[in-house]
């Protein structure tokens, strides 16, 4: 369903993403895993359309985000990092936009967008300025407008960063719910949601993949670590694991 | 074209519901009014004509105008809403004609709420209604080349205030080309042929003709063409980011 080849970035002399590659299919969820400034926004952004990468594609459930743009950006759902959101606008009024520029009939409209408001609990503030609402409805608006089109690929970064411990639970079970139909990559830097959510984690460091398994692969190979000790050793970047 | 009625929605929804549209038609009807009556000394003319109204367009569109048009871009980029727009399935294209009409519309509006002038003009005598029309077409397309203008600037930056000094410099530029002091110096400079180039490129000079009552092919042309090039020149400044990034 997504599959990435080769992908790279520079930015001046320095490789952000260097020849990055990989696949993520059909009922996967995979944790994309990397201290800061490691390339994983900018893989994402490169996945979603938004930067052109140097060199290499990615494949949205068969559609080049090189060469046929629109159609792989109609078949993705992508939450940016910090979840942006036109603050002038009403959750009901941004959903209705994101819905106009993704050309969804009124009808699908109205079903999907029941549906993203009774999953992520949005109806008390659906029709309150976002500017007004507190950091996690925010959130749960941008994540509901990623998923409102109903996308067989998912792009979400830090999708839970900024939400209390029951709204976070909220987020995983969604997306324990979403995946079994969808391909997902999840940028995060919380240790123990990859083991939560992931079916398998991506480890990057200098825009490479330094390593790659399942959470419990990870586990059964240093049985005595934990795995923030783990993904701190992929990286060598201890100071930006948080278990 | 449904991608750019998504984005003309956005966009004129937040002009809508926010203070700027209805601070800038307010201001703008305001000074049109001083100046007309005041400084245009519109009685004194001893003619029912609206020429010291209309001679006023440029100077206020000029000023007025970049401050519509400065959040187009720059805010999105401000607030990273720009990164979900460029991941939309939309084509820069859309985005651009989308947001210059929204832009657009409020400039409309604030020109139609001046055709009280008209209907007054028509109470006090028997103006040249042809000519009257004629103004208001070309004024209208004069607010698209200055919007087009502040649009495709406010792209450059992600600060609303510099894309308005930015836009304004510019619209200046597009301006006062056309005074008779600027032609003057470039006479005197570099001689009559320069200056008469200098004063095609004008906003002043295509306008002038319009208030006489005379349709010049080639001031709407200026018009169409200096809003077709900044419409471009913003969907290309805005398809860089995803380059440069």
């Amino acid at each position: 369903m997504l599959t990435i080849r080769g992908l790279t970035k520079r930015f001046g002399a320095r490789a952000v993403v260097d020849d990055l590659s990989l696949a993520v299919a059909q009922g996967e969820v995979v944790g994309f895993l990397g201290p800061n400034g490691a390339g994983k926004t900018t893989t994402m952004r490169m996945v979603c359309g938004m930067t052109e990468p140097d060199a290499g594609d990615a494949m949205i459930d068969g559609a080049s985000i090189t060469s046929d743009r629109a159609r792989a950006q109609a078949r993705l759902g992508y939450l940016p990092e910090g979840a942006p959101l036109y603050l002038d606008m009403t959750p009901q009024g941004f959903l209705r936009f994101l819905a106009d520029a993704r050309r969804l009939s009124r009808d699908a409209f109205g079903d999907q967008q029941a549906r993203v408001t009774e999953a992520l609990e949005l109806g008390p503030v659906m029709h309150t300025a976002i500017g007004t609402l507190s950091k996690g409805f925010r959130r749960r608006v941008a994540l509901a407008g990623a998923i409102l089109h109903d996308p067989p690929v998912l792009v979400l970064d830090e999708p839970t960063d900024g939400l209390d411990p029951n709204q976070k639970r909220a987020v995983h079970r969604l997306i324990a719910e979403i995946s079994g139909e969808k391909a997902i990559l999840i940028s995060t830097h919380n240790l123990d949601e990859v083991e939560t959510m992931c079916s398998r984690a991506v480890i990057v460091n200098r825009g490479r993949i330094v390593d790659e398994d399942t959470p419990e692969g990870f586990l059964s190979r240093h049985p005595d670590r934990s795995f923030a000790h783990i993904f701190a050793a992929a990286t060598g970047q201890h100071e930006d694991v948080r278990a | 074209m449904n991608g750019i009625l998504a984005i003309y929605r956005r966009e004129i929804g937040t002009y809508l519901t926010g203070s700027t549209a209805f601070v800038f038609v307010a201001v703008f009807l305001l000074a049109l009014g001083v100046f007309t009556w005041e400084i245009g000394r519109f009685f004194d003319t001893g003619r029912a004509g609206l020429e010291p109204f209309f001679q006023f367009h440029p100077w206020l569109w000029m000023v007025f105008l970049p401050a519509i048009a400065m959040g187009l871009w720059a805010e999105e980029r401000a607030r990273g809403t720009g990164e979900l727009l460029l991941t939309l399935p939309l084509s820069v294209g859309e985005m651009v004609i989308g947001k210059f009409l929204a832009a657009w519309t409020v400039a409309l509006i604030a020109l139609a709420l001046t055709l009280p002038m008209w209907w007054t003009v028509n109470h006090l005598g028997a103006p040249d209604n042809a000519a009257i029309a004629l103004a208001y077409l070309m004024s209208a397309l004069m607010a698209a080349a200055y919007i087009s203008l502040g649009a495709a600037l406010s792209a450059l930056t992600g600060n609303q205030v510099m894309a308005f000094i930015l836009s304004l410099s510019v619209a200046f530029i597009f301006t006062a080309a056309g005074l008779p002091v600027v032609l003057s110096g470039v006479i005197e400079l570099f001689g009559p042929g320069a200056a008469e180039a200098v004063a095609q490129v004008s906003m002043l000079t295509h306008f002038e003709a319009a208030q006489r009552g005379v349709l010049e092919l080639r001031s709407v042309i200026f018009y169409v063409g200096l809003t077709a090039s900044f419409l471009t020149l913003n969907g290309l400044w805005v398809a860089a980011r995803r380059t440069g990034n």
